[in-house]
């Protein structure tokens, strides 16, 4: 897990450079225009950017400040602390690896240097007061899905020739280098926002306040219809529970609804390097997998809170496994539904989905439960308790996770492609999918018996968190 | 009901639990006392096979619990907040454990409400899920939880911690009730000896992993202890 991280660090800051560098050429040469006026005209959206991936995937860190209050440490310390932690983070440094090279180049091409010093402080600033919002915002679902669609509003406004916004905020990002003046807004902007989060966190620093956390209204229900499936009823009971009640795995069902449209970007034509058809299975498989990745990812990490409860109740480890399966199961079933609006793209398209559900169904709800066995890494549900906690619940290492599990069925549909005919290589995915659905009890009794094994160091595991 | 063989656990070549033979019938009242590291909840983790045994093993209704799982369908056991599902109300864990213990509504229902001083209108239709709740009230739904659909064996550890003194009287009072079934054996740790005393009708002292200490209790037992312990 961790290399997975290293490697996704050290290929951003790759690309973060070589952008930095080959920057200024490249758009001299691709377009002629002034590379500062333009890099100036689109960082509103660069801006955003970062916000959107900040708010997404940057990690507040969590530092426990009950055991603090009462030491001899003055608040504002603990506060100035936990904000200043927040700064010597990889998605401020990572800006670093861009605009520093751009600057220098800018410089060397004859630009004015105090001009361009000025420019990278402004835009410095800029990206300080993203890491300032993040902070404040993580916990407001509703801003952060505003900002998406502002994004897109603005983006498709300006696409379709309506409205650009770039032309107002170009001439207010360039102006940090054509005035001498300019760039003090953002920093204003900066201290101001340091202010307003030291101010939030100072008034919240109390056990009956910011400390104590929330409590929801809890209903008790009861979702008696499910009764008639016997276990696998309760237990699917106490998943949609599990699904609705907590941030976390709300979130990641949130994430499964984005990866349906994530063939979009595949299917619709729009990027050529997508329309191989290779890549095409790979978004099939993706389309209906997302709440199969996302989720599956942790089973049975999910019930890492109260798995001692679990292995010591009156449950076979075989109608348990079944359970999570199913409920897989059912997910990729509502995906692969919901999916139809594929069919516009012609109904292809659509089979292929089909084709990449069915797989998911047969072979990587099975594997999935398999790497669970190994992932051990316990969920804290009820994070939301620590007010300077960590919120999210979607990071990278889920992502990076999935991918493996998406090679096989390309090969799979490559060989029989290319060696015989496009069919021929749907009829190979689908039969793998088939294969292993038949399969499925012996594929039980083996996930059955390494969940047996790895029992113990899972319940270990668990009992340690953080 | 229980028997115990040559029992050890090993962490990193440090002996935390090491007991020779113990043999606990059925119907008694068991009552576990010792120091912090005495190797109670250690003990009781190997029991519901949560941990490993370095060597030896337990029987329970001669099942090897870390061989079959035959012995979940009449064991409960309450240890800690590892038990409790913190998003659930308390009604939806009830009838959760309910369900798997094969028990309906109804049955789950009357047991609630026969325990209903025990939860002192705290806990029933309160709007709060578990994970709100008080550690003394997530501890009190632990241990009725345990009562559901008629176990022959109950653990619970350290059930008197973080209970108010009202509710330890009424937990005395049903810890005894069930050690009047001669069908039902309980296990029950606990620091407090005077407690411990009042519901056991055996108690066994542990210390640093070993049985220093096993009686029938008696009149004396409550002095014997506290010489005991009392270094």
């Amino acid at each position: 897990m961790k290399i997975f991280m290293i490697i996704a660090a050290v290929y951003f800051s790759i690309m973060f450079l070589a952008g930095g560098v080959l920057a200024y050429y490249g758009i001299k040469k691709e377009t002629g225009q002034d590379p500062l006026v333009l890099v100036s005209r689109f960082m509103i959206y660069y801006t955003f950017a970062d916000l959107l991936i900040r708010l997404f995937f940057q990690k507040i860190p969590i530092i426990n400040i009950r055991p603090l209050i009462t030491l001899p440490v003055k608040r504002s310390t603990i506060i100035n602390f936990a904000i200043g932690k927040t700064i010597v983070s990889f998605f401020n440094f990572i800006h670093a690896l861009f605009f520093v090279p751009f600057c220098v180049i800018l410089i060397k091409e004859g630009y004015n240097p105090v001009g361009v010093v000025l420019w990278l402080l402004g835009i410095w600033a800029i990206t300080y007061c993203n890491n300032l919002l993040n902070t404040l915002l993580t916990n407001k679902d509703s801003l952060f899905i505003g900002f998406i669609v502002l994004v897109f509003v603005l983006g498709g406004l300006q696409y379709y020739g309506y409205f650009d916004i770039t032309t107002i905020t170009g001439g207010f990002y360039y102006s940090f280098y054509s005035t001498y003046y300019m760039f003090i807004i953002p920093i204003v902007v900066l201290a101001f926002l340091w202010t307003v989060t030291f101010k939030y966190f100072y008034k919240n620093m109390y056990l009956d306040t910011g400390l104590k956390g929330k409590h929801d209204d809890a209903k008790t229900e009861n979702y008696t219809w499910l009764n008639r499936f016997g276990t696998l009823g309760t237990f699917l009971k106490n998943d949609i529970k599990l699904i609705r009640r907590n941030k976390r795995s709300k979130t990641t069902v949130l994430m499964s609804v984005a990866f349906l449209f994530y063939g979009l970007l595949f299917f619709s034509s729009g990027i050529e390097m997508y329309q191989s058809p290779m890549m095409q299975m790979f978004a099939a498989i993706f389309v209906s997998g997302g709440f199969l990745f996302t989720f599956g990812q942790f089973v049975p990490s999910w019930d890492s809170a109260y798995y001692p409860l679990m292995m010591s109740q009156n449950i076979p480890y075989r109608d348990y496994i079944a359970s999570k399966w199913w409920l897989v199961v059912i997910g990729t079933v509502i995906s692969m539904i919901l999916s139809v609006f594929y069919v516009y793209f012609g109904f292809a398209i659509y089979l292929s989905i089909l084709v990449g559900a069915i797989y998911n169904i047969g072979v990587n709800s099975h594997l999935i439960l398999l790497a669970g066995a190994f992932t051990k890494t316990p969920i804290d549900l009820a994070s939301s308790r620590q007010a300077f906690g960590d919120k999210k619940a979607f990071n990278i290492q889920t992502f990076l996770l999935t991918l493996p599990k998406m090679l096989l069925p390309v090969v799979l549909y490559a060989i029989g492609y290319y060696l015989i005919s496009p069919n021929a290589g749907l009829a190979f995915v689908a039969g793998a999918g088939i294969l292993g659905f038949a399969f499925r009890n012996k594929m039980f009794t083996i996930i059955e018996k390494i969940y047996k094994k790895e029992k113990y160091k899972a319940i270990n595991s668990y009992s340690q968190k953080n | 009901m229980i028997q115990v063989n040559n029992l050890t656990k090993t962490y990193n070549g440090v002996t935390v639990l090491n007991i020779g033979n113990l043999e606990i019938q059925q119907g008694e009242s068991f009552g576990l006392v010792g120091n912090n590291g005495a190797g109670k909840t250690t003990f009781f983790s190997l029991l519901l096979d949560l941990i490993e045994p370095t060597s030896g093993f337990i029987k329970s209704n001669n099942i090897q619990v870390n061989k079959s799982e035959g012995w979940k369908p009449f064991t409960a056991a309450f240890l800690d907040e590892t038990f409790l599902i913190g998003y659930l109300t308390p009604e939806e864990y009830f009838y959760f454990i309910g369900e798997l213990r094969g028990q309906d509504k109804r049955a789950v229902d009357e047991l609630l409400k026969k325990h209903e001083d025990f939860f002192n209108g705290e806990i029933l239709n309160k709007k709060k899920y578990l994970r709100d709740l008080s550690k003394g009230n997530q501890k009190k739904v632990g241990i009725i939880a345990t009562l559901i659909g008629n176990p022959e064996v109950i653990i619970l550890d350290e059930p008197f911690a973080n209970l108010d003194p009202t509710t330890q009287f009424r937990l005395k009072k049903i810890i005894k009730d069930l050690s009047d079934d001669k069908n039902v054996t309980i296990l029950v740790s606990s620091h407090d000896l005077a407690h411990t005393t009042e519901v056991s009708t055996r108690i066994v002292a542990m210390h640093k992993g070993e049985v220093v200490k096993d009686i029938r209790t008696s009149a004396e037992t409550l002095k014997e202890l506290e010489e005991f312990f009392a270094v």
